[in-house]
This record gives structure tokens, C-alpha cells and sequence, in this order.
């Protein structure tokens, strides 16, 4: 058994995979009125902070997350899976916060939680975005391990496999931290049906800017310091060509195709 | 009126369409080519509480309701009828008689075991020559020195030959005029399970014939009172009904939407069918019929959750949605055309599956016989 900790796990809720992905052209932001879920990458997070749990029952894993506030219905999930409680923050003011304005507002919520550990998944599933880990660990001042294929707790420190290109790195690094995981650490579970039934009794706390202290203009659009400007579609792809198949010849066009431009 | 699901329901539902979605369609095709049973599947149905939903958490069970069960029997099917039954059947059939009849030493004996989902349930009516006639079952119990002695036979059984299955109860004559309930566990001598039966569909599902010979079990494994036995498996059919009704919802709503993907992407006379208005028609009658059949299977499982009277529509759901399955996956396979014929496409083996729905757990005559009793005719 290990040293029970508090485990803080970062989750975001964005469109489920099934629902349209519309980019409203006044306001220039995702639509988020579609149903939503939970971001899978975060996901692997939330598993291994459970996996904790499950060795030293006294761990509290607390999910934490900005958004409106219908999204604690997605939330409900991580309750179901077995994270203890939730915070969302949730405020009209939030909304639109850029990369800087959303880890001021998290990392106030994070310091008001004060874990031992913080975990985050690799990146969010809508906009792809990879670097709020590291911004919320710089604003923190805490050591941060990311793409950790490996998570361990001993003697008041994490040990990491970090994984590269070339292999992994072994890292350590004293609590409290911030780790993100890789996509490649666990599959998460699934809610059980007892689980999904307990979930409500389960605390969710919806916390306003001001719970948290945070001024209006440090967040949403007052506080970004990024704005989009302009919208376009990609650019389609003028030299692509279509091969036709006619009784399996294109496989055999394929082929050659290929392999005139030494690509095979 | 309120036709929201609750949040849990709307969970549940959302954690079993993703199970099935990631777990089992990518093995579907293959346990139903290779007609294996689903022993990984059922094991991690077990670990989500999926094998024993309706049952009390003090019986091992998960503390569920009918409708999160029918729920979870609907999204099992529109992936794999094989995996819905080996539930449905298990839950229904299997495990239920037990929880509503069995005394209080029975429960405590089989039910933790099989609502877990360690063991497998089965319920063995069907005869040789008893189907929709089963009052007229010829299978004998006879009591004595203290222990039924069984003698007959049971055909088309769910779940009674896999190496977790855990005990059949059969309806068996204990005198000319009076049918009881008997628990008989696997491995009892005498009891004999034949080799799966081929079937035209529900290929990773277990059916068997089941035979008993001299086959000697204490007289404590009775059921409830003795001569109840009619009354018993009448009011376990009525249940089960929901289920069964529900796999018709599931069924034609996984070919549905396979119809209404093809259509999508498949062109002919340079556009996708979907937008030729033959193809069109048919998907909206489709929507429209498994709207309407999945009220009904709804409604049905919320009058049994508020401990109404609901043998009427589980009679009504389960004829409804067997017919309304049979025509949407027809015509689901009709839109896919030539490639529908084929076994790439999981549409041949939706169709092979569809038939028995209007069969198994009461045939669509028998759903009619029901319901017009019910009527007072």
C-alpha cells in the first residue's frame, strides 16, 4: 500500500465524437451547444489517478475543469468511474479564455485544491491544443514530467517513463507536481453500473470566478492575450489525383505510382 | 409526461453503446463466424455489473431497474444480438425465477454467483414437443427417499452448456396435473447437455438440448411452492418479454443506421442513394417504426419499474418490435444491395439474427394469444 495522496486530474469536456463540429463564424469559437463528453486523452489521467486510488484507498482524485455548466453532466463520468468530486469552474466571464487567461483561471482553482499531484492529459481533443500542462506548471512553479508512458509513487516523489522517439527517458521529480500522461499509459475503464448509480451522491462543486478570486478581466476575452483574427477553410489539395478501380487494376496503379517516386 | 432519461439512464446507455462499440464490434464478426462464445465479453460485462442489473446489491447484483436493463439489452443488440441474448437470457431467464421464487437459502446460494456474472443462468421450458403449448410439458420430476427424480427432455436452451454455466431451472411434471420449478445444477449426474445446436443465427450464443436421465437433485432445489410452476414461468416470460423487445429496438436500430451509412456513401447514377428517394423513403419509414416500437419497450419496462401490471405491453412491445425488426433489417440489407449479401458487411449477420426474435420467448402467434386474453377475448 502506498501513501494515500490528493490527486488533482484535469479533464475537459468537448463535442462528443458522433456531434456536428461548427465553428461559429461571428464569434469565432467552437460550438459547444452540441452534446458533449469527456476529452478521451484526459481519460488516461483520471484511469491512472484511480489506479492510485485503488492501491491506497485514502487517495482523493478530485476532477477539475472549466467550463459551462452544463458540462457537469459529462463530468458525471468521471464520478461514475470513481473520482471522488468534482470542481468546475463556471462563469460567464470564462468564456473565450484564451491559452493564458484559461490557466489563470485553473491554476487558481488548482491552488485552492492544493494537490499533491496534477495530472493532465496529452492534449485536448477539439483544438489539439498540447501546452496547457506546461503553462499551468509554470504558473504553479512545479516541477512537470509530460508524455508519461509510466507513473509511480514512492517516497514522496513521481518517477516517469517519458516517452520519445528514441525510447523513454526515466524522470523523477519531488510531489507536489504536474504530470501529463500519454494517450499510451492505460485504457481507461468504464463506469461500472454501481458506479454510474453512486455517481450523484458524489460532490460537484460549481465555483464562480470570484470563489476563486480570480478578476473578471484576467479571464475570458478580457484576460486572453490571443485573439482569432480570421477563419478559412484548408486549402484543398490541387495535385491530388484519383485512381479509378477497374477489376482491381488500382491497387496495381497504386503501386507503381509509389513506386516511381521511390516512396516504397 | 417527462421523456428524459435520467442522468443515470442516459449514462448507462452512453457506457454500454461505447463497450459495445469498442469491445465487441471489433470481434463480433469473427465470434459469429467462428461460432464461439463470448467468454472475454461476458467476463468484462461481469466486471461493469452488466450480468446481474435488476438484481438487489444484496444478491451481488448491481441494484438496477427494468428500464437501465432494457436500455442496456438495446445498445448490447445494435452491436450483437449473440452477446444480447447471453444476457438477456441469463438475467431474464436464468437468474430471475430464483430472485422472485427461490426461499431465502436458495438465493443466498446461486444468486451471488450468477448476478456477479462468475456463473451463467439457464431456464429450461421448451420440449421437444412442447413450444407454445409449454403446459404440456412432459419432462417428470418425482419425488423420492427425499430427492426429485428427473426424467425427460428440454430443447433450445440459452446458456446451459458453457464451462461458467451454473444450473437450469426446468418446469417438470411433479404429478399428472401439476407443473413445479426445479433448480438442477450442472454436473449433476444424469443430466445430460448436448452439443451446441446449429443455428441460423445468434451463432455466438449457446443452445442446447438438454436431457435427463434418472437425474437425482434434493428436494430443497423445488422452486416456491409446488404446483406453481405454471403460474411461475408464465410471470418470467412477461419479464423476459421486455428484453427480447428490447433486442428487436437494438437490432433494427444498429441496421438502420449501417443502411443509413451505406446510403450515404454509396453512388449510383452519380449521387448517393440516400438522396434517390426509394432509398430515402425507406430510412424515414425506419426511423419512424423504431421510434414508435422503442416507446413501447420503454413503457412497458416503466410499469413494471413502478410495480404496475405490464404483461399486456411486454406482450404488445415484444410483437411489435419483432415485426418492426424483421421489416427494418430487410430492407436495411435491401439498401446495401449486393454487397448486403455478402458477410463483409455486418448486415448479413443482423439478418441471420433478426428471424428468431419473432420466435424465441414466445412466438409473434403467441404474443396475439397474450394480448387478446388481455383484451378479455
Amino acid at each position: 500500500m502506498l501513501a494515500p495522496v490528493k490527486v488533482a486530474v484535469c479533464m475537459k469536456e468537448v463535442p462528443a465524437a458522433a456531434a456536428p463540429k461548427r465553428i461559429d463564424p461571428g464569434t469565432k469559437r467552437l460550438d459547444r451547444s452540441v452534446e458533449g463528453a469527456l476529452n478521451d486523452f484526459d481519460t488516461h489521467a483520471l484511469e491512472e489517478a484511480l489506479r492510485l486510488k485503488d492501491s491506497a484507498a485514502e487517495t482523493e482524485v478530485v476532477v477539475v475543469s472549466m467550463a459551462p455548466e452544463r458540462a457537469s453532466e459529462s463530468l458525471r463520468k468521471a464520478l461514475a468511474m470513481g473520482a471522488d468530486r468534482v470542481v468546475l469552474v463556471s462563469d460567464e466571464a470564462a468564456a473565450g479564455s484564451d491559452l493564458v487567461a484559461t490557466t489563470a483561471v485553473l491554476a487558481a482553482a488548482l491552488e485552492r485544491e492544493s494537490p499533491d499531484l496534477t495530472l493532465f492529459g496529452q492534449q485536448a481533443g477539439d483544438a489539439d491544443g498540447a501546452v496547457l500542462w506546461a503553462a499551468i506548471a509554470d504558473r504553479l512553479r512545479l516541477p512537470m514530467i509530460s508524455q508519461a508512458a509510466s507513473l509511480e509513487l514512492q517516497d514522496g516523489k513521481v518517477r516517469s517513463k517519458r516517452q520519445t522517439e528514441f525510447g523513454y527517458d526515466v524522470l523523477e521529480a519531488p510531489l507536489p507536481c504536474v504530470v501529463a500522461v500519454s494517450d499510451a499509459i492505460n485504457d481507461p475503464r468504464y463506469p461500472s453500473l454501481k458506479g454510474i448509480m453512486g455517481a450523484k451522491k458524489k460532490p460537484q462543486d460549481v465555483v464562480s470566478l470570484a470563489d476563486l478570486g480570480v478578476e473578471p478581466g484576467r479571464a475570458g476575452e478580457a484576460g486572453s492575450r490571443t485573439a482569432v483574427l480570421a477563419l478559412a477553410e484548408p486549402p484543398s489539395r490541387g495535385d491530388s489525383r484519383r485512381i479509378e478501380d477497374d477489376g482491381g487494376s488500382a491497387a496495381t496503379e497504386i503501386l507503381s505510382y509509389l513506386t516511381e517516386r521511390k516512396l516504397l | 409526461m417527462n421523456y428524459d432519461l435520467s442522468e443515470e439512464h442516459a449514462l448507462l446507455r452512453r457506457t454500454v453503446r461505447e463497450f459495445a462499440e469498442q469491445r465487441i464490434a471489433p470481434v463480433a464478426e469473427e465470434l459469429d463466424r467462428e461460432h464461439r462464445f463470448p467468454y472475454e465479453i461476458v467476463a468484462e460485462l461481469a466486471e461493469l455489473g452488466l450480468m446481474g442489473i435488476p438484481i438487489p446489491e444484496e444478491y451481488g447484483g448491481s441494484g438496477g431497474d427494468t428500464l437501465g436493463y432494457a436500455l442496456s439489452i438495446e445498445e448490447l443488440t445494435r452491436i450483437d444480438s449473440s452477446v444480447a441474448i447471453t444476457v438477456a437470457a441469463h438475467t431474464s431467464l436464468g437468474t430471475m425465477p430464483i430472485l422472485l421464487y427461490g426461499s431465502e437459502e436458495q438465493k443466498r446460494k446461486w444468486l451471488p454467483d450468477l448476478a456477479s456474472g462468475r456463473k451463467l443462468g439457464a431456464f429450461g421450458l421448451t420440449e421437444p414437443d412442447a413450444g407454445s403449448d409449454a403446459g404440456a410439458a412432459q419432462t417428470r420430476a418425482d419425488l423420492r427417499d427425499g430427492h426429485w427424480v428427473v426424467n425427460g427432455s428440454k430443447i433450445f436452451i440459452t446458456n446451459a452448456g458453457t464451462d461458467i454455466s451454473g444450473c437450469v431451472t426446468i418446469a417438470a411434471r411433479t404429478s399428472a396435473d401439476e407443473v413445479s420449478n426445479v433448480i438442477v445444477p450442472n454436473g449433476t449426474p444424469g443430466y445430460d447437455i448436448s452439443a451446441p445446436l446449429e443455428k441460423m443465427g445468434w451463432n455466438a450464443s449457446d443452445t442446447r438440448e438438454l436431457s435427463f436421465v434418472d437425474c437425482t437433485v434434493p428436494e430443497g432445489n423445488l422452486l416456491g411452492p409446488r404446483g406453481q410452476g405454471f403460474r411461475q414461468f408464465l410471470e418470467i416470460l412477461d419479464g423476459g418479454r421486455i428484453s427480447v423487445a428490447a433486442m428487436g429496438v437494438g437490432l433494427a436500430q444498429g441496421a438502420y443506421e449501417q443502411a443509413l451509412g451505406y446510403a450515404r456513401e454509396r453512388e449510383q447514377f452519380g449521387r448517393p442513394i440516400a438522396k434517390l428517394q426509394a432509398v430515402s423513403f425507406k430510412l424515414a419509414d425506419m426511423a419512424t417504426e423504431i421510434e414508435a416500437g422503442r416507446q413501447l419497450v420503454y413503457k412497458a419496462a416503466w410499469l413494471k419499474d413502478q410495480g404496475r401490471p405490464f404483461g399486456q405491453e411486454a406482450a404488445m412491445a415484444k410483437l411489435y418490435t419483432g415485426i418492426l425488426s424483421n421489416r427494418v433489417v430487410n430492407e436495411a440489407l435491401q439498401i446495401h444491395g449486393g454487397y448486403g449479401y455478402m458477410e463483409e458487411y455486418p448486415i448479413a449477420r443482423f439478418y441471420r439474427d433478426q428471424k428468431v426474435l419473432e420466435i424465441g420467448e414466445g412466438t409473434n402467434e403467441v404474443q396475439r394469444m397474450v394480448i387478446a386474453r388481455h383484451l378479455g377475448l
